[in-house]
């Protein structure tokens, strides 16, 4: 078993906690990890990117050669778009549909989602909509990585457990807030 | 015990382990989360082991010293240029040697995510005539902590560990031991004859150091982190060897992997410094050609290719590897690839898409500076030549747009010094714009040379009550900056805090511009709490 995953979206969404649920479920089934993360400046709303690779073998470089991802896993849909070459032919791409505007020449979102659509599979979903719908509206990162469960090689049960266990000291509040998220997402997933 | 650690957190967790009794650091990326782990870990509370931040990387280092003078096991840390702001107790602490044993950790950073330059701190501990480690891989980094440790305490010289942005920020699983060591017992051994560095001291322990070099290469040769591997099937001569150091060799067993061609080629991991040359001649006389791989400037290359430029080996300095940059798979494959590797390594990678733009990082909404800089910026657009002198930490920004109001970043603290440098040459005004954190790091000193000429001046201290740009840390100065000016000597009718928010405009735009006009130094301190810290506070309080 061996995945290559890029997350990536803008400084502040959250994708270190997603990195932070896959790398404790892989350490739970026992799988190896590494995983490079983005620290420092960047994080003042720049782009942000993790590349976290799992495997039953020894895994060597911290960083992902081109064209080796399995799954980009994206908090904003440009930001998908950026990592683009690390994605392998048949790689999939889950991304937050809902632009980060933060900067004065943000490109079309129609340009945006017609460049997603030449992609072989993607999974575009509003995971703000969906976690306030659901009265989960700080889980939303936890929705993208229900949606992602199916492509990233662990089993679902195992991310839901490793939820459990990290966000155990935070309460039981957030760990079921969390879970919801990760449910919902699943779902909307069509995975 | 197994955990996910970040390479810096299992350099923090290997110090603990180790028997550290303090740790000595100025936050800097990446090497922060170090000292932020020990200042997080119920044994390291539980010890008490020092673990607060420190003015500079200088005082750093000297704390380390003093500590390690007593007795006890001290570790420094710092990112590269850090390693500049304390190279004189660093190269001088060569000459001293230490008691308990000290580990300098330097993290560098290749490509600078977050820095001003590329600079490769293995330079620093050849000249320094220091061991160097430089780990492979976050259980290696652990590891090596104990060993460095015992190493110090054994050759009674500082150890430096040299890390890069990759090994710091990258987590994997580590294996890390049961019980902590105990921390040393305070010792009387420490000979005033080798720490009072008056010349005949020094000239001697200068001779001793030397002398030690040829037993520091002997070890390195035989260290189990530098490992020389032979393909199993093959005989030399081999027509490709690689000589990889640290996290380049991870990069080199990948491209190998990719290729199905795992132990194909001989390979020397260099780990541990003086560069173990036996090893290295091995593997130049089993390979006709070699290609050096390294994090960083080319500091084995330099030395393995000497003047004699051997066209049998290759690396950043022939063109088979960038000159400058981070190393990635990729530019490792494209270069095994060019030096004669026999299989192909690069997949296919999916073309850009055109339409993705840069998103730069920005000040944050709501952040003080922000404020200060649309002061600055509409009262310096009344003068024909208004120069602003910036400095190191997230308002660095403000030369960015909207407010492209800086015209220099060097160094911590040179927004004071080139400020009176350029009012020495003539130039009104002449701006300084400085973070509170960076000021006490090493502003103050300055800013007295300017008192003391009496420079037509005006210095803004951006006082958002943290050393933001490294996430939050406690900036030493919090509460002090108006008491340390008045002792510099800066006049009260000069000195003035303000709150940089939108409405006091008026009257912030009023003091810049009558201190300007004011020839002489003046200091102006806008003062309000970074927006990130003050979310954070907040939550923290709700959840209490």
């Amino acid at each position: 078993m061996k995945k290559d995953i890029i997350l990536c979206g803008v400084g502040g969404q959250g994708i270190l906690s997603i990195a932070t649920i896959i790398g404790e479920a892989a350490m739970q089934a026992g799988l190896q990890i590494k995983q490079a993360e983005v620290h420092g400046m960047s994080q003042r709303g720049g782009d942000v990117q993790s590349h976290l690779r799992i495997s039953s073998e020894p895994i060597y470089s911290d960083l992902i050669p081109l064209g080796g991802a399995d799954v980009i896993i994206s908090m904003e849909p440009m930001e998908a778009l950026r990592y683009v070459p690390y994605l392998k032919a048949d790689g999939w791409v889950v991304t937050s549909s809902v632009p980060f505007v933060n900067i004065p020449n943000y490109p079309a979102d129609t340009d945006i989602q017609a460049a997603l659509a030449q992609l072989p599979h993607v999974v575009s979903i509003d995971i703000d909509q969906l976690a306030k719908d659901s009265g989960v509206p700080r889980s939303a990162n936890m929705v993208l990585l229900g949606a992602a469960a199916q492509a990233i090689g662990i089993g679902y049960e195992q991310l839901a457990s490793a939820i459990g266990h990290v966000f155990a000291r935070k309460g039981e509040a957030v760990v079921g807030a969390n879970l919801r998220a990760l449910a919902l997402g699943k779902q909307s997933s069509g995975l | 015990m197994k955990k996910l650690l970040l390479g810096d957190e299992a350099i923090a967790q290997g110090a603990i382990d180790a028997g550290l009794s303090g740790v000595y650091a100025y936050p800097g990326t990446p090497s922060t989360e170090i000292t932020e782990y020990i200042q997080h870990n119920p044994l390291a509370t539980e010890r008490g082991l020092h673990s607060r931040w420190c003015t500079n990387e200088k005082t750093a280092m000297e704390a380390a010293l003093g500590m390690s003078f007593m007795g006890k096991r001290a570790m420094v840390c710092m990112k590269h240029v850090g390693l500049n702001v304390c190279a004189d107790p660093f190269v001088n602490s060569a000459m001293t040697g230490v008691n308990g044993g000290v580990v300098v950790v330097v993290a560098d950073d290749p490509s600078m995510h977050s820095s001003q330059d590329e600079q490769d701190s293995r330079f620093y501990g050849k000249f320094a005539m220091l061991p160097v480690f430089e780990p492979a891989s976050q259980q290696e980094a652990y590891d090596m902590m104990a060993a460095a440790f015992d190493y110090s305490e054994r050759q009674q010289l500082p150890v430096l560990m040299r890390v890069t942005t990759r090994m710091a920020h990258s987590r994997a699983v580590v294996s890390t031991c049961e019980a902590a060591r105990p921390e040393n017992p305070l010792n009387y051994d420490a000979q005033a004859a080798n720490w009072v560095l008056l010349p005949a001291n020094a000239r001697r322990r200068n001779d001793k150091v030397t002398a030690q070099q040829a037993q520091l290469e002997a070890d390195a040769v035989a260290s189990p982190y530098n490992i020389y591997s032979v393909p199993a099937v093959a005989q030399p001569p081999y027509a490709l060897g690689v000589l990889a150091s640290g996290i380049a060799c991870n990069y080199v067993q990948e491209a190998l992997q990719m290729a199905g061609a795992d132990g194909m080629l001989p390979m020397l991991k260099v780990s541990q410094y003086p560069l173990p040359k036996a090893l290295v001649r091995r593997l130049l006389g089993d390979c006709e050609r070699v290609l050096i791989v390294e994090e960083g400037q080319p500091f084995i290359e330099e030395q393995v290719r000497g003047v004699a430029e051997s066209n049998h080996i290759l690396g950043r300095l022939t063109g088979e590897l960038p000159r400058t940059g981070e190393l990635t798979p990729d530019v490792v494959g494209q270069a095994l690839q060019r030096a004669g590797a026999p299989w192909a390594t690069a997949s296919a990678a999916t073309p850009d898409t055109p339409l993705v733009v840069p998103r730069p990082p920005a000040l944050c909404q709501g952040c003080g500076h922000r404020d200060v800089y649309a002061a600055l910026n509409e009262v310096l657009r009344e003068y024909e030549h208004p120069r602003v002198f910036g400095d190191i930490g997230c308002y660095t920004l403000g030369f960015l747009p909207p407010y492209r109001a800086i015209h220099s970043c060097v160094d911590m603290g040179a927004s004071i010094t080139m400020a009176k440098g350029a009012a020495d040459a003539g130039q009104w005004p002449a701006v300084a714009v400085i973070g509170d954190s960076t000021f006490t790091h090493s502003g103050m000193t300055g800013l007295l040379d300017a008192v003391n000429e009496g420079t037509d001046i005006t210095v803004i201290i951006s006082d958002n009550l943290t050393t933001a740009m490294t996430g939050g840390q406690d900036s030493a100065g919090t509460n002090k900056y108006e008491a340390i000016c008045r002792g510099l000597g800066v006049p009260d009718e000069h000195l003035h805090v303000v709150v940089p928010l939108p409405k006091n405009m008026a009257e912030i735009t009023r003091i810049i511009r009558d201190e300007i006009n004011y020839h002489g130094v003046s200091v102006i301190i806008p003062r309000r709490e970074c927006i990130q810290t003050l979310k954070r506070h907040a939550k923290k309080q709700r959840e209490q």
